[in-house]
């Protein structure tokens, strides 16, 4: 197997509120991300397709088309664009590292047919970055379900309320 | 501006995804590669340069990688409010600037190769409360670096 990355950069506004959450606490827990004028940072993604390469062509996967899928999927919904308010995958929860590399791993992983995603890296800063991966379990417990479901709620009446 | 959220995706899909955050430090810190078990010699033909009686110095890139659950409340798998600060007591405040043989109890008996700085800051980051700590990794040059991580 061989691991093919391509890189692509973009910039980008956010900030971090949880309106469930009182103004004192969204202070204490998200500190100066809590800034309601929002911030940017220069965010580096690094997205890492593993496979067989093809014994015709020796690629894992065409890197063009790879880049098309980059520009279309994560350049064009979130380059320039302010995280919390522009990009509806992201409504109901915190624009935080973590929560974008999942959310680029969702939309990448069902465009990707040659070879398989393997790792989505997201550099919120050179000293800071997420990774994500798929891990083996099949079914999510009943405790992340209910997370889910609270989150998703919570998504919707921010949504609704912004 | 889009339309109502279809956003947090139900996990219903044949996997589950894992996230993992990392988070990169910097320490400055001397030390000798000298072992007692060793004749002068020994140490010399092992150790080389890294021998050298008065020690010499490195700036040390220590990345840290913290895995467990996102919390939907926070975006977080563990907030850097907690986790910078315990970095810094558990290692920076007693590893940056000193000399790690003479002022780093556990390299008293016990060589401060890069795998062992290692293997004993994996070990004083094992109490970090929010989240797992999975993995260490050092960069005692831009040339060489050494990992620990769970053996899960």
């Amino acid at each position: 197997m061989v691991r093919v990355t391509r890189k692509v950069e973009f910039s980008a506004a956010h900030f971090y509120h949880n309106p469930n959450l009182s103004a004192e606490e969204n202070r204490r827990i998200f500190g100066k991300c809590n800034n309601p004028q929002g911030h940017g940072h220069n965010y580096v993604l690094e997205v890492t397709v593993a496979g067989e390469p093809d014994p015709d062509t020796g690629m894992v996967l065409d890197l063009k088309e790879l880049k098309d899928i980059l520009e279309k999927e994560v350049m064009e919904r979130m380059d320039h664009r302010h995280l919390n308010y522009e990009v509806p995958e992201l409504a109901g929860q915190i624009p935080t590292c973590e929560n974008i590399a999942a959310m680029i791993w969702r939309l990448l992983e069902p465009r990707i047919t040659k070879g398989k995603l393997d790792r989505v890296r997201l550099y919120e800063s050179p000293d800071l970055f997420a990774d994500c991966t798929a891990a083996e379990t099949v079914e999510p417990t009943p405790v992340q379900k209910e997370a889910d479901r609270k989150a998703q709620e919570a998504g919707r009446r921010a949504w609704r309320d912004r | 501006m889009a339309g109502p959220l279809t956003s947090t995706p139900s996990p219903s899909k044949a996997f589950q995804l894992k996230l993992t955050l990392t988070r990169r430090y910097r320490f400055a810190a001397s030390h000798r590669l000298h072992s007692a078990k060793f004749s002068e010699e020994q140490n010399q033909r092992l150790y080389g340069k890294c021998s050298n009686p008065h020690g010499h110095g490195h700036n040390y890139v220590l990345e840290v990688t913290i895995a467990g659950p996102v919390d939907p409340s926070t975006g977080m798998i563990a907030n850097l409010g907690d986790l910078d600060p315990f970095v810094r007591i558990q290692v920076l405040d007693p590893f940056d600037c000193r000399n790690l043989n003479e002022q780093v109890a556990e390299f008293r008996d016990c060589v401060p190769t890069t795998e062992n700085v290692a293997r004993e800051i994996f070990r004083r980051l094992q109490t970090f409360p929010s989240a797992r700590v999975e993995r260490v990794r050092i960069e005692e040059t831009s040339k060489n670096s050494f990992e620990v991580a769970d053996e899960e």
